[in-house]
């Protein structure tokens, strides 16, 4: 990885030094984004406004520890509505970045990571799906170009992301 | 005739023979040309975004070079491939110090991206190449019967200062399609809101709480089907019917069709040619009311 985590910083400035936690630090905690999340309505395990805090407050093993960096869904509804411009869901990819480089991880992510290594796909295409193809009239499947993909995975350490998951 | 690098991503092929037909028919008749190229892989979405950024931006990265090898453009059915590639195209193409740091790993696999193709998602090539105007002319069999619920997911959408697919709190592409087959649009509450088609696998329960959302309001407002966009939200909702079934003793039948279904209905294309049977909720109401 490019960014290893540097305890000597606040928590806060290690997030903010990651691809996608760069805004981190603009939030002023106005709760716009707890009020637009589809996830927040539902459940009290994931607010993102709490995950924020948490992260501005330097509380790393409370955040990266815990399940509510996993249950964000993603929907940018919260980045497209911040005033402030911080960039919400794009700072809980970070976070999620680096549990998962300290090795927290759910099962079903350590499923993707081990698919995309080994067939260049996170979800794979069985050959009875692949042999059917003709039948319905559809063209053969393109070769993946798991070679060059695996190039690009070594180069970022993505290999030993995925070897880090399997020892621990 | 327009020709496009069509990525087909994972789920659709693994899963969804329905949406790559109805896609590939409609397009072939409306006379946009799909290349399949070889090599591609993986977009790198959400939960490759989740395990490393930079991974991701690289992944994307790379398959967009063999579209500009190739030279074309690339469409994307599924709003999770769209959403990565068009939104690193975006994000190397506007900052010069991350197109470095991006290529210093492609040159690795021995690519390097330049920037100077698009990525469309299937609605913006329906809208752009084809246009309303045109496609409202090859429609042979006006969907006049039948009320749909466009349904947009997220990641066609948003983060809408990258992806630039339209207003992402009040899109009107989706309707105006549906519309231009004849259909009528309907309006349903909180229709913007998530699938939950992410949370699945992480929490089912929360995900299909909110797939139940949708198809509560979908219902209430008399929608006679759903139309989707994405292969993630047309599990959530499809599939999810099954599964609410099970779990919560509740019945919605909620017929659930990607547009390029609906589209190729309209444009004459047999629903035999169409794989309906990859749907988990039955077709055949709609279907009769269409044809």
């Amino acid at each position: 990885m490019e960014h290893e985590t540097v305890t000597s910083l606040a928590f806060s400035d290690v997030v903010a030094s990651r691809l996608g936690g760069e805004t981190v630090t603009l939030c002023y905690q106005c709760g716009t984004c707890a009020s637009s999340c589809p996830v927040a309505k539902i459940t009290e395990r994931f607010n993102p406004r709490e995950v924020i805090k948490l992260s501005l407050l330097g509380e790393k093993q409370e955040v990266i520890s815990g399940d509510a960096i996993w249950l964000c869904c993603s929907c940018y509804n919260c980045q497209e509505r911040c005033p402030q411009k911080v960039e919400i869901a794009d700072v809980i990819y970070a976070l999620r970045n680096i549990a998962l480089n300290e090795g927290y991880i759910p099962n079903i992510y350590s499923e993707f990571a081990s698919s995309l290594l080994n067939d260049g796909r996170i979800v794979g295409i069985s050959k009875f799906v692949e042999n059917k193809r003709p039948t319905l009239g559809l063209p053969p499947l393109q070769p993946t170009g798991v070679d060059a993909l695996r190039k690009i995975l070594f180069a970022t350490g993505f290999d030993k992301l995925q070897k880090q998951e399997e020892t621990s | 005739m327009t020709s496009y690098a069509l990525f087909l991503g994972c789920t659709i092929p693994a899963r969804q023979p329905n949406y790559e037909l109805s896609a590939r028919k409609s397009l072939s008749k409306l006379g946009i040309e799909l290349v399949d190229l070889a090599n591609m892989t993986c977009c790198a979405p959400p939960p490759v975004q989740s395990i490393d950024l930079e991974t991701s931006l690289a992944v994307a990265a790379y398959n967009i070079c063999l579209a500009e090898e190739a030279d074309l453009n690339i469409i994307t059915l599924c709003s999770g491939c769209f959403e990565s590639l068009a939104m690193t195209n975006a994000m190397l193409k506007a900052d010069e110090k991350l197109k470095v740091r991006i290529n210093r790993i492609l040159s690795q696999a021995g690519k390097e991206f330049l920037g100077n193709k698009e990525v469309k998602h299937f609605l913006q090539v329906l809208t752009d190449d084809v246009g309303l105007k045109r496609l409202k002319q090859s429609v042979s069999k006006p969907l006049s019967n039948i009320k749909v619920a466009a349904f947009y997911g997220c990641h066609a959408l948003r983060p809408s200062e990258l992806l630039k697919l339209d207003d992402p709190e009040r899109p009107a592409i989706l309707e105006n399609l549906i519309e231009t087959l004849g259909a009528k649009s309907v309006e349903y509450k909180n229709k913007l809101k998530c699938c939950g088609g992410l949370l699945r696998g992480i929490s089912d329960d929360l995900a299909l709480n909110l797939a139940r959302e949708k198809l509560v309001n979908t219902t209430k407002a008399g929608a006679d089907c759903i139309a989707t966009l994405c292969p993630f939200c047309f599990v959530a909702l499809d599939l999810g019917q099954l599964q609410i079934r099970s779990k919560f003793k509740e019945e919605f039948n909620m017929p659930v069709l990607h547009y390029s279904e609906l589209l190729s209905l309209a444009l004459g294309i047999g629903p035999k040619e169409l794989a309906l049977e990859a749907h988990k909720v039955k077709t055949d109401k709609i279907i009769s009311k269409i044809i």
